[in-house]
């Protein structure tokens, strides 16, 4: 094969498409580079940042794309998974248990009426019954029958800033996560009591457990110790390690 | 598109629809929450790139002009001529059966985009997770349509380097500048 000849005068106005192309190519690159270095590139500093930026950025983008109106689907008794995965960040046999008697809820931050509450005193409110497939990050999905009390009825008994920006949730089994209010005040965030029409069994968060149909299930979090209502960003057990904060679906 | 297929297969390997599971040397991100985070990155970008891609080709005449599929007469005509190696590569001119491919593939990505999102927001995006025959049925058209995305990939590359010609078209985006007239092979 002979080498090209050039015309210059044919490819002027090609030469500015090419330019054109190698901003683009160059711009490109950066991709390619952490391709081509591979895992190498996982454990840098800036990827690392540059990753949460834009995971931040996808956060913003859920919460825009989040409406208090819309509702998951609720499916007919005959939808229900059985058996229930247990999924938790440890084994099943791990399980930690308290007498559902003895339990109280801590509440604490910006509310009127910080005074703790039992199970009795959750069941004198109004309960909501809840059908709805549970998702997790993992991309697998269940559908299970929650009750328990509307959230937003909680938040608004104990006199809770309903401005402010976060309700953070602790745990007794040292988990924790935290949703922005928006969500907290959604119809179908409860509090649930009951599994299946029965007590929440330990596997699934006995005593009390926040059931979240529009977030992944490490938004969902079992076993509930505290309730927190603030505007320092909370974080949380799997958010700090990477998983994208807001949690959507 | 690379950080897409090996973040995806990273986070397919948290929970795998099939008997099997993608090699750690061919995934991205390290474990799933690495890998959702590269994946929703990229994401953004290829929203980006093919925002600029489709007002370009509505704009350009280059969808009604250079992909509208052929009759079924000339893709089956070009498929001889391809088997027989004696296919002609005009510069800028696709023959049919690389129209029906490339049509063919630019559906795939709009299913692989769709599905992508119905899977990611089943609930603020409800009615699109329905029309796909809700969650789970989404989620393996996810996986079929990069499955098909990754063939059709290998299949390009493969045909590409037969006819090392057209390679620095790919690449740079323009015919070498002497290629102007019909070149078989």
């Amino acid at each position: 094969m002979s080498p090209p000849k050039i015309d210059r005068a044919g490819v002027a106005p090609e030469l500015r498409k090419l330019e054109r192309r190698l901003f683009l190519r160059n711009s490109l690159s950066i991709g390619g580079l952490s391709l081509l270095s591979g895992c190498a590139l996982d454990d840098n500093a800036s990827v690392e940042q540059a990753l949460s930026l834009m995971s931040r950025f996808t956060d913003r983008m859920q919460a825009l794309l989040f409406s208090r109106q819309r509702l998951a689907r609720e499916f007919d008794p005959s939808r229900i998974t059985h058996p229930f995965p247990f999924n938790a960040y440890y084994d099943e046999s791990d399980v930690r248990l308290v007498e559902t008697s003895s339990w109280r809820l801590e509440v604490s931050g910006l509310v009127s009426d910080k005074s703790p509450w039992s199970v009795a005193r959750f069941r004198t409110l109004p309960q909501k019954r809840q059908i709805t497939r549970h998702i997790c990050v993992e991309g697998w999905s269940a559908i299970g029958d929650w009750s328990g009390v509307p959230l937003s009825v909680f938040l608004q008994h104990v006199g809770a800033d309903l401005r402010a920006k976060y309700v953070n949730f602790r745990c007794f089994d040292d988990y924790s996560t935290s949703i922005d209010m928006a969500t907290a005040l959604h119809p179908q965030t409860i509090m649930a009591l009951d599994f299946g029409g029965n007590p929440l069994p330990p596997a699934y968060g006995a005593p009390m457990k926040i059931r979240i149909p529009t977030k992944l299930g490490y938004k969902n979090p079992k076993y509930l110790a505290s309730i927190e209502v603030t505007n320092h960003f909370p974080g949380g057990y799997w958010e700090d390690q990477g998983y994208d904060w807001f949690g959507g679906s | 598109m690379l950080v897409m297929i090996g973040s995806g297969w990273q986070i397919y390997n948290a929970s795998p629809i099939l008997p099997f599971e993608f090699p750690t040397a061919v995934t991205l991100g390290g474990w799933l929450g690495g890998g959702i985070a590269w994946h929703f990155a990229a994401m953004w970008v290829l929203m980006g790139a093919g925002l600029v891609y489709v007002v370009y080709g509505a704009a350009s005449g280059h969808f009604r002009n250079d992909l509208r599929p052929a009759g079924p007469r000339s893709v089956v005509r070009d498929i001889g001529q391809a088997l027989r190696l004696k296919l002609s590569h005009k510069a800028g001119h696709y023959n049919a059966v690389q129209r029906a491919l490339y049509t063919g593939v630019l559906v795939v990505a709009v299913l692989t985009v769709t599905t992508g999102l119905s899977i990611w927001k089943p609930v603020q995006l409800g009615w699109l997770t329905w029309l796909f025959g809700g969650y789970d049925i989404a989620r393996c058209i996810h996986f079929a349509m990069m499955s098909l995305i990754v063939g059709f990939l290998l299949l390009h590359v493969a045909l590409a380097l037969m006819v090392p010609a057209t390679l620095w078209g790919m690449v740079f985006g323009r015919r070498m500048p002497d290629s102007d007239k019909e070149s078989a092979s």
